[in-house]
């Protein structure tokens, strides 16, 4: 009973697996779409993201280069991330609450892409301003942090407390990722205020592209600010912990 | 695959998207200028590229005066001599090769041969050309500046690069730097548009496997830029800090002319590896379109389906993949863990594999066809035997102990010039003698074509084979003067200057080329819409030049593969792709 319970269920697993192998190979070399349940916008920022994981990648990679062949000790990053918080040091504290806020962020954002979806424009529309709100709060905590080490004479050419690529790939990596944050908040506030006058729904044309908007616009801005996030998982997990 | 007598795909599946609303000009600005139409940004793409590629041939005139007549020239002191070589390569390879391939071939033929009104997002798209026209403004300014262009080669190597002693330390690096992250960003747009053209806007009845090769040898290449420019983008902008800011992520702890500079603990390898994981690739990012125009360009003009179709796009993407692990190779001489040269060696050896496949192919495409000795066939030719031989000195230097004597000699030079520097570039000429009458109505001079095939393919030779010759005697590449070298016989001097002088004259004969083209946009013969009678799609547009939007009201329906030539009982001796299918037919 058991036995052949568990082997229909093995079948059954064997059966989902090759029919879902046969469905990918069935859409690519079927006509028009290769993907067949994503709109070119999808797709196309689903491979930019894949090319943007290759620099995200590269920077991470060359930061772990410099940091292992440098002949200068690595600063202690507890001791650098610290915050002096009623006269105790708290290690990491400040990054903690930036994570938590980014994550935060990915939450509504996600709520943000629902709502797109059901039509509530003004909650999506809201949702995504809190979303932007967040990550704007990230930007400037990261401001925060680089005034503060700046301030304890941290340089990206040397600071005080060991090898100088310490501070290069510091500045270099936080700034392009806050870089990227940034350009997501603009787009964030752009597409919010898309939702909020419902141009989606009477096909305004956009400014630049003449083109009209979907509603799908925000789940596409939800997977860019997704990866934003995801990467400042590993900038956090390499650069703070190690 | 069922029924022979029933023919497949009578009806193919009905469309999935709805047809596109594009844009549609108002201005003339917005009509010629900012124009959102894929084949006017293919076409200011391709001007772009082929004017600072003459530049880039100007400055390979500059490099053989010297190396044929030491001090002979006033203005060509070494600086100069530098400049030169690193901005002719670096033009040739990224300004010229890959922005031509991609954003002028790229932009024309990807949305008519697979069937879309135009690319997917055509506001970015030309985005992505006008970054790029910003990024080579950028680059040639850098004559303008005090100190002028960089000197550091085409390779940017650090410290040298930004060292004093390197010409155009003040400027020229930090404004190379620029125009590279510029033109990688423009690239970005661009590519990311071919991609997606291709996955997600074919035409019904456009399968994958029924697009030209041309397509698939762009889209490659469009996949391959996309993972390997962030490893150049990330180079450029670390060492554009180590250049402005001083950081040291390339920069060990130097003394340069008795001072100790501030830099320390950097690592010039990793510089390397950045650009080689780069600078490999590039090359099948310039090689593979190559190899898919050629595909086009043998089947066409031989009458005859290509050889191994299926063959040839897994051969593709196999060199896809297999070149983004080789990168290796070129730092043979910087030395490498030797299990890491065993396995850089097997890789690059490996590609020998589909590359030659491909070889094969056409040449059997050749065997017992019907050749017309056309323009466009005679440079695919050209390409081929180019190629080939440049694919064997390849497999020379792809053996670390053959590569170390022969590194930085002629030789090297004499490689990639064939396989990678002319081999692209007869491609591109073959190209436009192909696609031209689609672009204008017109055809090009056939009798002036020829003229101009036979001076260049001829001419080329004549300025590469040799250079085999100098490198194994040891002539060094990146030389500014020999003086007295006691290895190099005095009939090396002699070679040098019957090189200079050949290659003067096959450079000026390119103005016959340049002749043709203006002339024929005015007097050349009207061509019709299909005058090489050719089977797939881009030929049979309603409008020749195909008009805003490609397919009039409606988009085509495709029926069978690009390479239905010389088929039994066909009212021509071609189909077209959107043809109606005859019955009993059983074309892929
Ligand atoms: C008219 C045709 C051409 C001539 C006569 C020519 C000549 C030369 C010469 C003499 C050198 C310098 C060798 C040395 O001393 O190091 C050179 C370098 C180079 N050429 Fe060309 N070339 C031509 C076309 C091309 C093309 C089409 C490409 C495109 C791939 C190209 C790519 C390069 C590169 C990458 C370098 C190396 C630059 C460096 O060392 O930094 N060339 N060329
Ligand atoms: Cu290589």
């Amino acid at each position: 009973m058991t036995a052949e319970h568990v082997t229909t269920e093995h079948a059954m697993t064997e059966q989902t697996l090759r029919s879902r192998v046969l469905g990918v190979m069935a859409d690519w070399s079927s006509d028009q779409r290769s993907f067949k349940s994503a709109s070119w916008g999808k797709a196309m920022m689903w491979i930019f993201l894949v090319s943007d994981t290759f620099v995200f990648s590269c920077f991470l990679i060359s930061y772990m280069t410099v940091r292992m062949s440098t002949t200068v000790e690595w600063p202690h990053p507890s001791e650098i991330f610290a915050l002096d918080i009623g006269g105790k040091k708290i290690p990491l504290i400040l990054i903690a609450i930036m994570t938590f806020d980014l994550i935060t962020s990915s939450g509504t954002m996600a709520m943000a892409v629902n709502f797109a979806y059901a039509r509530e424009r003004k909650k999506a529309a809201i949702l995504m301003l809190v979303t932007a709100f967040f990550g704007a709060a990230f930007v400037g905590m990261q401001a925060f942090e680089w005034t503060k080490l700046i301030h304890e004479g941290v340089r990206p050419w040397g600071n005080p407390f060991g090898a100088a690529q310490f501070g290069s790939s510091f500045f270099m990596i936080t700034g392009f990722h806050g870089f990227h944050v940034s350009i997501g908040v603009i787009f964030l506030l752009i597409v919010a205020r898309a939702v909020w006058r419902g141009d989606y729904d009477v096909g305004r044309p956009g400014f630049f592209t003449s083109r009209k908007g979907r509603y799908e616009i925000v789940e596409i801005m939800g997977l860019y600010w997704h990866f934003v996030d995801l990467v400042w998982v590993f900038i956090f997990a390499f650069f703070y912990l190690w | 695959m069922t029924d022979a007598s029933v023919p497949q795909n009578v009806a193919p599946p009905p469309a999935e998207v709805e047809d596109v609303e594009l844009y549609h000009a108002h201005s003339w600005l917005t009509k010629y200028v900012f124009c959102q139409d894929a084949k006017v940004i293919a076409i200011q793409y391709a001007g772009t590229a082929i004017t600072v590629g003459v530049l880039a041939l100007v400055l390979s005139w500059v490099i053989r005066l010297q190396l044929a007549f030491p001090g002979a020239i006033p203005f060509i002191d070494a600086s100069v001599y530098y400049q030169s070589v690193t901005m002719h390569g670096m033009i040739m390879v990224v300004y010229m090769l890959t922005a031509i391939f991609l954003g002028g071939f790229g932009n024309y033929l990807i949305p008519l041969m697979v069937g879309a009104r135009d690319m997917v997002f055509p506001y970015v798209n030309m985005l992505s050309y006008w970054v790029y026209l910003i990024a080579t403004l950028v680059l040639v300014s850098s004559y303008f500046v005090p100190g002028g262009p960089t000197g550091a080669g085409w390779t940017l190597y650090p410290p040298q690069s930004i060292l004093t002693g390197t010409p155009g330390y003040d400027y020229g690096i930090i404004l190379m730097l620029v125009s590279l992250i510029l033109f990688i960003v423009g690239f970005t747009m661009g590519g990311l548009n071919y991609v997606v053209t291709v996955l997600q806007a074919r035409t019904r009845g456009m399968t994958l496997m029924r697009m030209p090769l041309t397509v698939w040898g762009i889209f490659a290449a469009a996949v391959m830029a996309l993972l390997a420019f962030p490893g150049l983008f990330v180079a450029c902008v670390m060492l554009l800090l180590d250049r402005t800011l001083g950081t040291s992520f390339f920069m060990p702890s130097l003394v340069e002319l008795g001072e100790r500079k501030d830099y320390v603990g950097g690592s010039p390898i990793l510089f390397q590896h950045l650009f080689w994981f780069f600078g490999h690739p590039e090359v099948y990012i310039v090689a593979l379109p190559a190899f898919g125009i050629v595909s086009d360009l043998i089947s066409v003009h031989a009458r005859k389906n290509i050889f191994g179709y299926r063959m040839m796009v897994w051969a593709i993407i196999a060199i896809g993949v297999l070149s983004m692990v080789v990168w290796g190779h070129h730092m043979y001489v910087s030395g490498m863990d030797p299990w890491f040269g065993f396995f850089f060696a097997v890789t690059t050896l490996a590609i020998a594999v589909p590359t030659a496949l491909k070889v094969y192919n056409w040449v059997l495409t050749l065997w017992h066809a019907d050749i017309h000795f056309t323009t466009p066939m005679l440079f695919a030719l050209g390409f081929l035997v180019t190629f080939v031989n440049g694919g064997i000195t390849g497999l020379y230097l792809g053996n670390v102990i053959v590569d170390v004597p022969l590194s930085a000699t002629l030789f090297v030079v004499a490689h990639f010039h064939m396989v990678m520097g002319i081999a692209p570039v007869l491609v591109i000429f073959g190209a436009i003698y192909h696609w031209y009458p689609k672009i204008t109505g017109r055809m090009m001079d056939e009798r002036l074509g020829k003229i101009h095939f036979w001076i260049t393919f001829l001419g080329a030779y004549a300025i590469f084979f040799p250079m085999h010759y100098l490198g194994v005697l040891g002539m060094p590449r990146r030389f500014y003067e020999m003086g007295e070298t006691a290895f190099v016989p005095a009939s090396a001097a002699t070679l040098n200057i019957v090189i200079t002088v050949i290659a003067l004259a096959v450079g000026f004969a390119q103005s016959i080329f340049f002749y043709n083209l203006f002339r024929s946009l005015k007097y050349g013969a009207p061509a019709g819409g299909n005058p090489w009678r050719a089977a797939s799609l881009e030929w049979q547009t309603p409008e020749t030049p195909p008009g805003h939007g490609n397919w009039g009201a409606h988009l085509p329906v495709v029926y069978r593969w690009p390479y239905a030539y010389s088929v039994p009982g066909a009212p021509e001796d071609y189909l077209p792709q959107n043809a109606p299918p005859m019955s009993g037919e059983h074309s892929p």
